[in-house]
């Protein structure tokens, strides 16, 4: 029923866009969670983006009422993930007995910790996401096995932890030890995929606000993520998303996990430096 | 071209995709300084119905995922990405559409429209939206050589 009557507007926004020279661009509207937690959805470019002056999150270019859906937790399907995760925070799983809740109490200490994902951890050496953390929480400290990077309960415990951290500013570090994954990253974003040769930047930088078919295209940020989709009704990941966006090349995608998402990620999360984080945010 | 009406004629059955005699192969089409392309890629006259019909489907040209045309109105969802194609048949040549079509790049530098006839150098190359790598070293071409002049046909019909 939702996803009939999104359809239905967007068939109506993109009718007027057939008028040539219509109003597409961003819709000029601002974002309140829960009435009390101010979201910047807009904001000046970090320096090191030369082919972006302003960004926005995806936010401003989805139609009014999912616009609105995420404004209030009771109405944002995203947050029964959230709700999920919670259970699963304080039961007790794996061989040492512990749950999340022994180390890190409320989910609430865990705020301000997607600002920074992902992040070059020290003492492995490498470029890290919220899932590699999570993982190593429960291998090494609770004895429990791994979650896969797209199993709902991992989908859920990033919703969970990033929701604490909404209306914080996303600041990924690119520089140190992170500053060959952003420049691999940053290479991959302008690297044109597939049988339709198409890069990142061709849709969410040359072209964002403009009309791909049905489809409005934004600027690609992840400050949203997870992201509720109303078309698949579930939580989708990050690299789930960029999968997705290559497919849609024609190309043969990467994994989920793999080291090339990784650095993507890293270089994709350092574009929306500045956009307060969102997640989980509702999408079409 | 020899080879292609030989082949064509000793294995009519076996080819998958037919191969006639005047049909000049993805590799071979040869475009002009400007990118244009003088001969018809499958040697028969382009039919502007079919043509319409490679605009507006998805899992064919999916033209208007990108260009508005006017009179394709009764199609929902026209894109923004490139200019729209009213008047085309009168900016431009057969021959400059055909190259644009086979391939853009050669009249627009660097241009994010896809090239429908192109097989080989591609970074990552698909089997098709599987998200799988393709099999092989060519890919088969987005659009064959006839729906290419049906195209073609269409867009001479599109007049300012
Ligand atoms: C052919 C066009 C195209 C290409 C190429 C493309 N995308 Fe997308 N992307 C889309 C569309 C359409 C959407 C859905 C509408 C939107 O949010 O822009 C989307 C959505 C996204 C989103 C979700 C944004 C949100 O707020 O929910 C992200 C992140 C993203 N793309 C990243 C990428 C990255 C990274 C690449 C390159 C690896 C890429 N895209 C390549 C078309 C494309
Ligand atoms: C992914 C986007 C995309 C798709 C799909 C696409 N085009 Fe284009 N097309 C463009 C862009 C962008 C330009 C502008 C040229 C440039 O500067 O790159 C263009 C230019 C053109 C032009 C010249 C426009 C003019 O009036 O001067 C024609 C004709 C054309 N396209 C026809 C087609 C046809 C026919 C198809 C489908 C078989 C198609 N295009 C599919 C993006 C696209």
């Amino acid at each position: 029923m939702k996803n009939q009557k999104i359809l239905g507007l967007i068939g109506l926004t993109a009718a007027c866009s057939i008028g040539f020279g219509a109003i597409a661009g961003p819709a000029d509207d601002s974002l309140v969670i829960n009435g009390e937690t101010e979201i910047v959805t807009k904001t000046t470019a970090p320096a090191y983006i030369d082919g972006l002056s302003e960004i926005y999150s995806g936010w401003h270019f989805r139609e009014a009422d999912t616009r609105v859906m995420q404004a209030d937790d009771f109405d944002n399907p995203g947050m029964l993930g959230v709700e999920a995760a919670k259970d699963v925070w304080s039961e007790v799983d794996g061989s040492e007995g512990k749950a999340c809740a022994s180390c890190h109490d409320d989910p609430a200490s865990m705020a301000g910790v997607r600002t920074q994902m992902p992040k070059f951890n020290e003492a492995k050496g490498t470029m890290y996401t919220m899932e590699m953390y999570i993982n190593d929480c429960r291998t090494e400290r609770m004895g429990a096995e791994a979650w896969g990077w797209d199993d709902s309960d991992m989908i859920n415990m990033t919703a969970l932890i990033s929701s604490v951290s909404r209306g914080l500013p996303m600041s990924v570090a690119v520089d140190g030890p992170a500053a060959p994954f952003w420049e691999q990253g940053k290479e991959m974003y302008y690297t044109r995929y597939g049988q339709l040769e198409l890069s990142c930047a061709n849709c969410h930088e040359d072209n964002y606000g403009n009309y791909i078919r049905a489809d409005h295209l934004s600027q690609g940020q992840i400050n949203g993520f997870p992201v509720y989709r109303l078309k698949s009704a579930d939580l989708s990941s990050i690299h789930n998303r960029f999968k997705g966006c290559i497919r849609d090349t024609r190309a043969e995608t990467f994994k989920p996990g793999s080291p090339e998402f990784i650095a993507l990620e890293l270089y994709v999360a350092s574009r929306g430096n500045g956009l307060s984080v969102e997640g989980p945010s509702v999408r079409n | 071209m020899k080879r292609a009406a030989l082949l064509g004629l000793a294995l009519p059955l076996v080819l998958s995709t037919a191969v006639y005699a005047s049909e000049v192969a993805p590799l071979d089409v040869s475009y002009d300084d400007a990118g244009a392309v003088a001969v018809s890629l499958s040697g028969v006259t382009g039919d502007a119905v079919a043509g319409k019909e490679v605009m507006t489907s998805r899992g064919l040209g999916n033209c208007v995922a990108c260009h508005a045309v006017t009179a394709l109105a009764d199609v929902p969802f026209h894109g923004e990405i490139g200019p729209p194609l009213d008047g085309a048949g009168s900016r431009w040549s057969e021959a400059e559409l055909r190259g644009i079509v086979a391939n853009s790049k050669m009249t627009f530098e660097d241009s994010m429209m896809p090239s429908f006839y192109k097989t080989k150098g591609y970074i990552r190359p698909g089997d098709a939206f599987t998200g799988k790598a393709a099999e092989g070293d060519e890919l088969p071409p987005l659009l064959t050589a006839q729906q290419i002049e049906d195209v073609v046909a269409y867009l001479m019909t599109l007049k300012e």
